[in-house]
């Protein structure tokens, strides 16, 4: 277990907590932030439009370039519920493999994990969620049962020497249950990190979530895992995504997932906004002087490309700024 | 010395220690004035003309939402802002709800006249933190436009109506790009010192970042009360929220922040603020495409 795990600082994670609730409100902000990109995957996968297997490698190929360290590339799912990742091997055998880069892919069971490991992949992510009616709705089982079939892939990972992300959707709500409590998030959370997944992304999958529940839901799950392995994956369907994501960023949480181009829509919201937009996200951490190693003009040339494949405009506000000037 | 509507009733001054003991701990203040300047400064920069009796019906429905201070129109010349063109009717037009105040902007002395004549009891200038922005829009320089103001300011303050500044370009400007916030607290403190009761830093284009937000705050809550200050943040960059969060925290230790929006922010706003913040909005009435309906179960402290 703890080979699939980084070395994580020593500290009491109910005092780390503490530390983080009492301070200023302003908090302290960490001086590097390793942004996740889940454009490829979590993006494409919410489009309408079907993007031709070339076209997803070269837009993997320019989010390397660009400076980004973890691109999550392809999803490891049937495609007969999921067409667009229907060429995920072809699409992680295509890609340039950059050194230092790591190219995480998503494996919702033991069978797309055995198909992702003989097409290449040495990380894999899982994904339950904190409500058990969004839990049943996605993928046919309770939450319990989920930890069980988890449970086969990070034993498979383990042997393999594979490191496994988990995350956890409906953080801050279910499109069918509503509001979601912290401790159940903290619940679903500790469990993932004790089962074995090195890194937890809370996902506020239908984007209702505000800065002030961010911050309720961070203080119970940091009470259970270190601060060090939480990651933030916001989406904007209501126009909170960058300033969830900042209060984050105040509470210690120095991952955050964001997509180029804002890519993916929502599809519990007809016509709303998707994902938290790289773009968006990279502009905001330059001006705070916070370390992110991302090229923003290659960063909005990859946003630029996909789109045109997509034949749609950009989400990114400051794509859409930038072109205007 | 200022006039006595400015100065809080000692209700609302106990109201507001109460609430700033609650506010320390979250590091939030309990309640922020929104001002919607969506019928003034959104429409003027939107394409299309709006006929006059749209204006005034969305002006009226505004109202019913709870906002307390809505911008209504701007007495400037029809050859410069044509949306504005129609003014006079508008701000006769409408319907004055109680406690609700609609300031007009007057950019000079022949405008506020106007806007006296056709009813306002409340009026705005607009200055600057950039002389190449000063120059470009209102074609003075800083020092001009200042003396200009006065002119507005002290006749508008002779006959008891309260006049507000903005400060545009306050976290950068388009054509001189960064912007110190030492001018930008020097032009603050000129509109407060001439007599406006609130100034509204605004971020013009956009740019600003919260880190650029705070440093520009806390040079400009120097030399003006904290209570004096709004924030107006444009999202051209996406950053308009995050800003303004960033803003309430600076400003935490307050009784009450009054936060500028446009017609864009309104709706995301009122979502951000629902959770903790008791709001003014009525989320029932207020129908923006829907967005908020699905925000009504979650909002039990708002009416």
């Amino acid at each position: 277990m703890a080979a699939m795990r980084k070395a994580l600082p020593r500290r009491l994670v109910g005092l780390a907590s503490l530390r983080a609730v009492s301070t200023s409100s302003m908090g302290t902000l960490p001086k590097r932030v390793k942004i996740v990109e889940v454009g490829p995957r979590d993006g494409l996968q919410n489009e309408k439009n079907i993007v031709s297997t070339p076209v997803k490698i070269k837009l993997i190929d320019m989010l390397s370039e660009a400076g980004l360290s973890v691109i999550e590339t392809t999803s490891f799912v049937s495609p007969k519920w999921v067409p667009q990742m229907g060429d995920h091997t072809e699409v992680l055998k295509g890609i340039q493999k950059f050194p230092g880069i790591s190219y995480p892919v998503l494996t919702p069971n033991l069978k797309g994990f055995e198909a992702a490991v003989a097409a290449g992949a040495k990380e894999v992510a899982i994904f339950g969620a904190a409500s058990e009616l969004f839990t049943k709705k996605n993928i046919n089982c309770s939450i319990e049962e989920s930890f069980q079939r988890f449970d086969a892939i990070l034993k498979a990972a383990q042997s393999a020497n594979i490191s496994v992300r988990g995350y956890v959707s409906c953080a801050l709500g279910c499109p069918y249950e509503g509001k979601i409590s912290p401790a159940k998030v903290a619940e679903v959370t500790k469990k993932f990190y004790s089962m074995g997944c090195y890194e937890i992304s809370l996902g506020d999958t239908i984007g209702v979530g505000t800065p002030g529940i961010m911050k309720d839901m961070l203080s119970a799950v940091m009470q259970e895992v270190p601060l060090a392995a939480l990651a933030v994956h916001c989406h904007d369907t209501y126009g909170q995504a960058l300033a969830n994501t900042l209060m984050a960023l105040q509470m210690g949480v120095s991952v955050v997932d964001s997509s180029v181009a804002g890519l993916g829509g929502c599809p519990y919201a007809q016509g709303a906004s998707g994902n938290l937009a790289t773009e968006d996200l990279v502009y905001m951490l330059e001006g705070l002087g916070i370390h992110t190693g991302v090229n923003l003009q290659k960063l909005l040339e990859a946003g630029n490309f996909i789109c045109q494949a997509l034949n749609r405009k950009t989400s990114s506000k400051v794509a859409q700024a930038t072109c205007k000037l | 010395m200022r006039t006595a509507w400015e100065r809080p009733a000692p209700v609302f001054l106990f109201l507001c220690f109460a609430f700033q003991e609650t506010s320390q701990l979250s590091g939030l203040p309990d309640f922020v004035k929104i001002v919607e300047v969506g019928p003034r400064d959104g429409l003027q920069n939107e394409k299309v003309i709006v006929p006059t009796d749209i204006k005034i019906e969305f002006i009226n429905r505004l109202s019913q939402t709870g906002l307390s201070v809505i911008e209504v129109t701007s007495f400037v010349s029809s050859r410069w802002v044509p949306q504005m063109a129609d003014h006079t009717e508008v701000m006769k037009g409408i319907h004055q709800y109680p406690g609700v105040r609609y300031p007009v902007l007057t950019p000079n002395l022949q405008g506020f006249h106007h806007a006296v004549a056709a009813g306002a009891t409340e009026i705005s200038v607009f200055g600057a933190a950039s002389e190449s922005f000063s120059k470009k829009n209102i074609n003075c320089s800083i020092e001009e436009s200042m003396g200009k103001f006065e002119e507005v300011v002290k006749s508008a303050r002779h006959m008891n109506i309260p006049a507000r500044g903005y400060v545009s370009c306050a976290l950068g400007c388009p054509y001189e790009g960064s912007i110190t916030p030492q001018k930008v607290t020097e032009v603050s403190k000129r509109l407060y010192g001439m007599g406006c009761y609130e100034i509204s830093l605004g971020d013009t284009i956009g740019v600003g970042t919260p880190g650029s937000m705070k440093r520009m705050l806390e040079s400009v809550m120097k030399e003006i009360p904290p209570g004096a200050l709004a924030v107006h943040c444009h999202d051209t960059y996406g950053q308009a929220l995050a800003n303004i969060l960033t803003a309430l925290q600076v400003f935490c230790t307050l009784c009450v922040l009054r936060v500028c929006i446009g017609i864009n922010l309104s709706r995301v706003m009122s979502a951000c603020f629902s959770s903790h913040i008791l709001s003014t909005i009525t989320f029932s009435r207020l129908k923006y495409d829907g967005i908020l309906s699905s925000a009504k179960h979650k909002n039990s402290r708002l009416s």
